[in-house]
């Protein structure tokens, strides 16, 4: 094998709106990390369309990853894809391009799960070394740790993502995606205005918690329209981070660890990321945020993660290279976590 | 809080602070909820009054459902407090690893029937985990923390309190998880009886298809 400072992984992300392309060192130095976002017209991601887009830009987004990384395609030692969980059409276009490309330049494939993408990335730009991880994006809200082997479930939502809960009623309220622009970012920057705190469902159910109540509740008065959209913004942000944090805070009390790391889409909101430093301070452990550019979606997670894999031997061959679009965390064994 | 003789501090929870305490010539546990800076103060005050007031009530609840639980002595709704029996015992949790398999499987059938018992008279207790479980020495059982319970007798509010007991069998005791939650599971049909347990069971395996990613739901389809 080359020196890991001059041996490369590339990395594809495409399991939901995001298509990224990361490549970075064998030894964990992150070279490049290009996506482009598929922004509907209206509404939510429409699974088909989103795949249309990433299939589009693809040769694009690889083109611009690799001059910015300054390599050759010939120059890589290691091709990774995000194989689930995910949307299929999506998750599929990304695994084309990343066994296409193994095929013809003749490299390893590895398949990565997204969810362990998310926590390795924020330990790699972070530092963190065994934390509890929040893990909050579009379509994931789950409380792990690691213990013998794997990252374990500690908690996790009974029925929305965070991500999700706050994305429909931005939606209802008539905010829009832009690019660069996401809707939580909206929200959050309305909820900054917010002065009343409306009553709304809390509901957490031991380690878990349940966000479905609280986003009826809160498009409810919405409709009404009796409440200042800022105040609503605020009380919906402020009930559901106080929930997502009180289980982060069960979590860390129960397993005794000394770090909190916030990682996925909803990590780069500022308000949750005060909480959750908050009880890590006040359990005497260290809190990590993962940096804006690692928060969403991103081909960095996935490049990097597979190269943790295919230093333990895990290569995946292309005929098990078919995606999982529910593929947990908590079934995947981490060789490299120790 | 009247006479408090000596106070040490036994566990810093996430919910809540239990203290080991002398008072009136008795052991006792103090466990306060004290304010969470993280979230609204109008929010924190809420919950933590809510379940101060309510965790008192469910024990009392199922101590008349046949499941042993601390004496409540007095509540202190104002500073989220409690005062209670002390339980000399230890927690499941440390205690199911190092039991040879038969016994432990005893146990979680045990187990089981306590959860039935408290599902038959309308409690959920809402946090089942084996660190909320004390044995003592004569290997009688009590349960804990009751402050995210409710009285209802939902088929939905049964199935979520037994999801909850397995995913906490899961992430603290993954090497017999699954041994456990089917002798839970006997204990608690024991109790239940075996039509309503199917009900409630049958309900649990649709909360966790309701979850994300489960690869069940993608089998059926």
């Amino acid at each position: 094998m080359k020196d890991s400072s001059e041996a490369y992984c590339l990395g594809i992300e495409s399991t939901a709106d995001d298509f990224g392309v990361g490549i970075v060192t064998l030894n964990g130095k992150i070279l490049a990390n290009a996506s482009s976002d598929y922004v509907p017209e209206e509404g939510g991601i429409h699974p088909r369309e989103a795949a249309r887009h990433h299939a589009e830009v693809a040769d694009t987004v690889l083109q611009e990853a690799l001059t910015k990384a300054g390599i050759k395609p010939r120059d890589l030692t290691l091709i990774a894809f995000s194989q689930g969980p995910g949307l299929g059409p999506c998750l599929r276009t990304g695994a084309t391009v990343a066994r296409a490309l193994a095929a013809y330049l003749n490299l390893p494939l590895v398949g990565v799960n997204h969810s362990i993408a998310h926590i390795e990335i924020g330990k790699l730009t972070t530092g963190a070394a065994d934390p509890v991880t929040l893990y909050v994006s579009g379509g994931n809200t789950i409380v792990s740790a690691f213990d013998s082997g794997r990252y374990r479930v500690f908690g996790e939502t009974l029925d929305i993502a965070l991500g999700n809960c706050l994305d429909v009623f931005a939606r209802e309220a008539g905010l829009k995606h832009k690019k660069g622009m996401p809707l939580g970012a909206a929200l959050e920057k309305l909820a900054a205005n917010g002065k009343q705190l409306i009553p709304m469902p809390y509901v957490v159910k031991g380690m878990d918690l349940s966000l479905s109540g609280l986003l009826t509740a809160a498009t409810t008065l919405l409709r009404k329209g009796e409440c200042k959209l800022e105040d609503l913004c605020y009380s919906l942000q402020e009930h559901a981070f106080s929930m997502v944090t009180e289980v982060t805070e069960r979590a860390l009390a129960h397993t005794e660890k000394r770090e909190v790391l916030l990682t996925g889409g909803v990590a780069a909101n500022k308000r949750l990321q005060s909480m959750l430093s908050t009880i890590a301070e006040e359990h005497g452990a260290r809190f990590h945020v993962v940096p804006r550019e690692f928060a969403t979606d991103n081909g960095a997670m996935i490049a990097w993660t597979g190269v943790l894999a295919y230093k333990h031997g895990i290569v995946t061959p292309v005929e098990e290279s078919f995606v999982k679009l529910r593929w947990r965390l908590d079934k995947v064994d981490v060789p490299w976590v120790k | 809080m009247g006479e408090v003789a000596s106070k040490t501090l036994i566990k810093k929870g996430a919910e809540a602070s239990l203290y080991l305490a002398d008072w009136h010539c008795r052991k006792v546990i103090i466990k306060t909820r004290f304010p969470k800076k993280y979230r609204p103060v109008e929010l924190d005050e809420k919950i933590r009054s809510y379940r101060t007031m309510h965790e008192p009530l469910l024990m009392h609840e199922a101590k008349k459902a046949g499941v042993s639980t601390p004496t409540i002595f007095l509540v202190y709704p104002k500073n989220a407090t409690i005062i209670m029996e002390f339980i000399e015992g230890t927690q499941v949790k440390q205690l199911l690893g190092s039991m040879p398999k038969k016994e432990r499987q005893e146990l979680c059938v045990k187990i089981g029937e306590l959860i039935g018992k408290l599902h038959k008279h309308g409690v959920i207790h809402g946090d089942l985990t084996t660190s909320n479980m004390l044995m003592n020495a004569e290997g009688k059982i009590f349960l804990v923390d009751f402050g995210l319970g409710e009285k209802s007798a939902e088929l939905e509010a049964r199935g979520v309190d037994l999801h909850l007991m397995k995913r906490a069998l899961q992430s603290t005791h993954y090497q017999f998880a699954q041994e456990c939650f089917e002798g839970v599971l006997r204990g608690y049909s024991a109790v239940l009886g075996e039509e309503e347990a199917k009900e409630v069971i049958a309900k649990i395996v649709e909360i966790e298809r309701r979850g994300r990613y489960v690869s069940e739901r993608k089998e059926e389809q």
